[in-house]
């Protein structure tokens, strides 16, 4: 058959599948455009509500009876920690697991069984993970009774006092918000594991690399991207967790800061005090809001909306580092 | 013989030997490099190769021809255990490499590789740079030497007739080769960790007229110093380089000879058939 002889069946198919493929475009965009939409909806009721509450003084003030002189100075620090030693812990573990998983273990009933629990561990509820961190952290099972008892470990220069059972700390609420989204974490680094052709594990083999070098040379810069994107969805969520803190007994009033650092500068003046930060009590942003959207004082909805909105920037910062970094591996890999 | 061996063996000279009772040097021929025993091999419950017995010969080149699926490729890999990698695979028999069971338990992968190279039959650049393509196996040998290493990648390129279209864009992504620069970038790779034995999987299928020749000039060179074997589909090809070639058949060796003999007066009617391409 010719180009110039018409072939009519062929021609009113290929007429419907142009317009198939225009209509999922068009489903596609509707779609992007309805969670865009959505967030500006969001940020500008945010905003509007807060705008003249979110001041350098609203960042720099402890929470207070009046709402003029509230502010989240303890919610951001505690948010902060949280978060960094929630990272401390997950990405290793997590990574270190998804590793384990993919590129250690034969496939087998064993293998099958922990993938199916990893992936319901990941749709188990956060309040769980509460109960969960209460029993094991908070309380370490009641094993040491309810006195709390100081132990002293000596790490080079620092003397790190350590409480046990942990208590209602930063340690206590970083490790729970770890075991919540380890599930997500490993599951997502295991996808970008397995993403990583095998043909270029072979290859490496072929030349006589050993599979820790092949894990190293080849596989990892090649699944890092992915798994850090993994790792920022995930902590993004847990900066938004109230719920297990809240059982792990998180306050959601608190007159100091964790290790009693205030501004960067007390930090960079007394780096040793990050030493205390573990075992400080703190609430967390979340949890500030929380609790002034309850509270009948109409002025506190704009303080919680200020406060939204801080919480929303420094998600922004934190997803900005993350992907900055991400670049930065990616430059190694080039495909 | 056994001398060369001392770091695959891993300080334990207990390793199961090949035995020989006829001579087998003379008339010409080389020591045997390479040899299997009964081999077979199998995709979990699904047997590929049968009952496979040959020698393969030091210096010299052995192309292995034959249909499509009919196992060349299984046994290839099965030379340096990168059949190893794959799961559920076994085997039963013997693979000696340089008088050395390979599947000795206390051979060390690593340095059976090490020794034995191979060119895989789909080009797989690592998303690196060319350069760092072909100093990976060095590097993760061990060698740190900046300079000794520009030497190997040089080296490597030029024998793979590469260097000349390269030289000035050593630092592009190899993803940015054309496929038949990517053939060759992998067939530099695989001489960068200076093998004895090099394992050839079609290495000039994505190739034009020009590269195949340079590479065919290139096996004719490694011969002096390498033990070759090569997968082919192209005929003129295996009968240019080869010194013997094996025709394999639904995963046995139908005919194992001189390739002039092979070629000009088979055995086997499949076999002259097959190289004839009344089928295949
Ligand atoms: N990883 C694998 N798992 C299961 N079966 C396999 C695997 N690799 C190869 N086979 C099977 O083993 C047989 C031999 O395959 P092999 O790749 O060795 O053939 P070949 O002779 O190299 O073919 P070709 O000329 O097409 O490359 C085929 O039937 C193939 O389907
Ligand atoms: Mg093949």
């Amino acid at each position: 058959m010719s180009l110039n002889q018409p072939d009519a069946e062929f021609e009113s198919h290929l007429a419907f599948r142009n317009f198939l493929g225009k209509a999922f475009g068009i489903v596609c965009m509707v779609s992007t455009w309805f969670s865009i939409g959505a967030l500006v909806v969001l940020l500008a009721s945010v905003s509007w509500q807060a705008s003249g509450w979110l001041n350098w003084s609203f960042i720099t003030n402890y929470d207070s009876r009046h709402p003029e002189q509230a502010g989240v100075l303890a919610g951001l620090w505690g948010s902060l920690w949280l978060i960094f030693f929630t990272t401390i812990f997950t990405v290793p573990v997590g990574i270190g697991a998804a590793v384990y998983l993919e590129e250690y273990t034969q496939n087998g009933w064993i293998k099958r069984f922990i993938q199916v629990n990893l992936s319901n561990l990941a749709g188990v509820p956060s309040i769980v993970y509460g109960i969960l961190g209460l029993t094991v952290f908070v309380r370490m099972f009641g094993l040491f009774g309810t006195k709390e008892r100081v132990i002293e470990l000596s790490l080079f220069v620092l003397t790190l006092e350590i409480p046990v059972p942990f208590g209602t700390t930063v340690l206590s609420g970083a490790l729970t918000l770890s075991l919540l989204i380890l599930p997500v974490v490993i599951v997502a680094s295991q996808e970008s594991l397995r993403a990583v052709p095998s043909s270029i594990r072979h290859a490496s083999y072929a030349l006589a690399a050993t599979r820790w070098q092949t894990i190293r040379h080849q596989v990892l810069p090649s699944a890092l991207p992915g798994m850090l994107t993994g790792v920022i969805l995930a902590i993004s969520r847990a900066i938004g967790e109230t719920a297990p803190l809240v059982i792990i007994g998180a306050l959601t009033y608190v007159a100091a800061t964790p290790g009693d650092i205030e501004s960067p500068a007390d930090l960079l003046r007394n780096p040793g005090s990050v030493a205390e930060v573990p075992f400080s009590e703190f609430t967390t942003l979340p949890i500030q809001i929380f609790n002034w959207v309850k509270l009948p004082n109409s002025d506190f909805q704009h303080v919680a909306a200020a406060s939204i909105l801080v919480l929303l920037i420094f998600l922004l910062v934190l997803n900005g580092v993350v992907i900055y970094v991400r670049n930065r591996f990616q430059k190694n890999v080039r495909w | 013989m056994l001398k060369k061996l001392e770091p695959m063996i891993n300080q334990t000279p207990q390793v199961t030997v090949r035995e020989t009772s006829e001579p087998e040097v003379g008339n010409g021929l080389t020591p045997v490099k390479i040899e299997t025993r009964q081999l077979d091999f199998f995709y979990g419950s699904n047997q590929v190769l049968f009952d496979i017995s040959m020698q393969i010969r030091e210096r010299s080149v052995t192309a292995l021809i034959g249909p499509s699926g009919c196992g060349k490729s299984t046994f290839l890999r099965t030379i340096n255990r990168m059949n190893d990698i794959v799961e559920g695979t076994s085997h039963t028999g013997q693979v000696f490499v340089d008088d050395v069971e390979i599947y000795d338990p206390r051979v060390d992968v690593v340095a059976l590789r090490k020794r034995v190279g191979m060119v895989f039959q789909k080009s797989i650049p690592f998303p690196k740079s060319i350069f760092d393509n072909v100093a990976y196996g060095p590097r993760i040998a061990g060698n740190r030497n900046k300079k000794s290493l520009r030497e190997i990648v040089e080296h490597s390129l030029k024998q793979a007739a590469l260097w000349d279209e390269v030289k000035d864009r050593l630092h592009d992504s190899a993803m940015t080769l054309s496929g038949g620069q990517q053939q060759r970038l992998c067939i530099a790779r695989a001489l960068s960790t200076g093998p004895d034995v090099l394992l050839m999987d079609e290495p000039a299928s994505a190739l034009d007229p020009g590269s195949t020749s340079k590479i065919e000039d290139l096996i004719f060179e490694l011969k002096e110093k390498y033990t070759i074997v090569i997968v082919t589909h192209n005929m003129q090809q295996a009968a240019r380089v080869s010194d013997e070639t094996a025709f394999f058949f639904e995963g046995q060796v139908i005919e194992f000879e001189k390739t002039k003999q092979l070629f000009t007066n088979p055995r086997e009617k499949r076999t002259e058939d097959y190289v004839t391409g009344r089928f295949g």
